[in-house]
């Protein structure tokens, strides 16, 4: 019998929830399947059989490897989806998923959709985002195994009372090795995981005014910093910040835009966020045409008082 | 280190030429807007661009070949002949030759696809580092660079933003969500270029000159049956209309009460 194999990703021994979203997809697809879903996570990690059979799965199998390398992450799923035979692998469409995913379906000599924001269950016709998301293609997977990574907020894990059945298998060796993984400084979360994003453009000014970006994003917990490609060009925020077609892609549930015209690439990268709000001195500006809210002003302006509302 | 080793006069001077390729797609500008035509992309209007990610894996060829010494940069490119153009850029930019893995259906290709063609015709030829930009702006599907390193069996280090090899060990540095990660592996190693990685260099009008007399190799390709099948293309679900609020109070009010999304 078939089964869907979905992949837990872990970092630094600890389970990334994100992927929990996939695991609830996996859940949706095994079931029009009627078929089983295995959660597999590739390396030594602290996971909580509930909290993964929660979300979807009905088997949870472990490595005891401690290597994040992912081509040695990679065989271990090849090999599993055969163990498992397996016919869909599911993963997270982040940094890694995206590292991982074309290697498993190169070993397995099929295709694999990336980034996908639905799935048809029963037609398996994924959609995935093409040009930044200025266009989306629904695709079909040619060969033994359907391989696709799925977008974060896109998906919901399975809210139910499991305990998923643990197994322990081995892994596979490494050929490229991770030495070190170093949390960034900031302690907010990556604008590419969070759900509230409060972003920048070069409306704001200058650099120095990214206080003002960051007084309210402190007064929204969760949220995340993000930029326009403007402003990463121009240094005054890193790159891992840029939002649009050769930055991150975002979907959050809030996404606040300030000082941030709406070039095309831009919205390409955003313009899937549940609620866009835009705050911009120029009222012609392309970013109030796909705004769910719009304040007219000057962002520098705008923000602070944006800031005492939220704390009030 | 796979290396070509040239043996020159005197014999004692043995000399370790870094063999380099550096894959380039032609892409619709990312300042284009593209249209849609029969549940299928027209791109017909655009205007067409080497993918911005390969300009970085153009670049840090040249930069590695720099360190190297002594070394070859070979630009790849999977299309029709209408991307001979965008090699002679990668030529104008320093590269030393080019070479055009042909077949007039490439644009068909998915990056599962591509990979196994790249992999087939790279595979016969030594090699000590593959350069792929970390995904094309078009289908951005991330794939092609792990697709081929895997194909081929040698490490790959995905989304790079910092780059030093030395005796035939890679050191790299990644961006993950919210952390960095240092990644080693061996020559012969495929590296995917992120920005940050370097400031692509813009071709010399010497370049320009240069680059029309150095070599660009075409090979025809059988095109392997898709590994992904596009059943149909459709525009972003648009977006209800929305409105402008006053001031920072009903913006706040609008997303706790209407939206509830705070």
């Amino acid at each position: 019998m078939s089964s869907v194999l979905v992949i837990l990703e872990t970092r630094n021994g600890e389970l990334r929830p994100a992927c929990l979203e996939t695991v609830g997809a996996a859940r949706l697809v095994a079931d029009a399947k009627g078929c089983n879903v295995i959660a597999l996570a590739t390396e030594s990690a602290n996971i909580d059989a509930a909290v993964v059979g929660g979300a979807g799965a009905d088997q949870l199998m472990v490595t005891s490897a401690d290597s994040h390398s992912a081509d040695a992450a990679a065989a271990t799923i090849a090999r599993i989806t055969g163990e498992t035979d397996a016919d869909v692998v599911l993963l997270a469409a982040t940094v890694r998923g995206r590292d991982i995913t074309p290697r498993v379906a190169a070993l397995l000599d099929t295709g694999f959709a990336a980034d996908c924001t639905a799935v048809d269950t029963s037609s398996m016709v994924f959609t995935r985002p093409i040009c930044g998301g200025k266009a989306f293609n629904n695709v079909r997977v040619n060969g033994p195994v359907a391989v696709a990574s799925l977008r974060s907020n896109f998906f919901a894990p399975a809210n139910r009372e499991h305990a998923a059945e643990v197994s322990e298998v081995p892994s596979e060796t490494a050929k490229a090795q991770v030495s070190e993984i170093a949390a960034q400084s900031g302690g907010r979360p990556d604008v590419a995981e969070a759900s509230i994003v409060v972003a920048g453009g070069r409306g704001m000014g200058s650099e120095e005014n990214w206080g003002l970006l960051e007084a309210v994003a402190d007064a929204i917990p969760g949220s995340g910093l993000g930029a326009s490609r403007a402003v990463v060009d121009s240094g005054w925020r890193p790159h891992s910040e840029q939002v649009g077609q050769t930055g991150k892609t975002v979907s959050p549930e809030l996404y606040i835009a300030a000082g941030i015209s709406g070039a095309i690439q831009h919205l390409a990268g955003m313009r899937s966020s549940k609620v866009i709000v835009a705050i911009n001195k120029d009222a012609d500006a392309p970013i109030f045409k796909h705004a769910t809210y719009g304040i007219v002003g000057d962002a520098v302006e705008v923000l602070p008082e944006l800031a005492s509302e939220l704390t009030k | 280190m796979v290396a070509r080793v040239e043996c020159r006069a005197p014999i004692n001077t043995i000399h370790l030429v870094m063999e380099i390729f550096s894959f380039v797609k032609r892409v619709p500008s990312t300042t284009a807007n593209v249209e849609i035509k029969d549940q299928q992309l027209d791109t017909s209007g655009c205007e067409f661009e080497i993918n911005p990610y390969d300009l970085f894996a153009i670049e840090e060829g040249l930069r590695q070949k720099e360190v190297a010494g002594a070394g070859n940069v070979t630009s790849v490119s999977f299309d029709d002949d209408t991307s001979q153009k965008e090699l002679r850029t990668a030529l104008a930019m320093g590269a030393d030759a080019a070479l055009l893995i042909k077949n007039d259906a490439a644009a068909t290709a998915d990056a599962a696809t591509t990979a196994k063609v790249l992999a087939g015709a790279i595979g016969e030829r030594n090699f000590d580092l593959l350069l792929f930009g970390k995904q094309a702006v078009d289908r951005g599907q991330h794939g092609v660079g792990p697709g081929v390193a895997t194909r081929l069996g040698v490490p790959c280090i995905t989304e790079v933003i910092s780059l030093s090899i030395a005796d035939g060990q890679v050191t790299a540095q990644r961006d993950v969500e919210g952390a960095t990660e240092t990644v080693t592996a061996s020559l012969p190693c495929a590296i995917t270029c992120q920005k940050g990685l370097n400031e692509p260099r813009l071709p010399t009008l010497k370049g320009i000159m240069a680059a029309k007399k150095k070599p660009l190799e075409s090979i025809d390709v059988e095109m392997p049956a898709l590994a992904l099948t596009v059943e149909s293309t459709q525009p972003p679900a648009a977006r209800p209309a929305g409105r402008i609020v006053n001031n920072a109070a009903e913006l706040v009010d609008a997303l706790r009460n209407e939206a509830k999304v705070l």
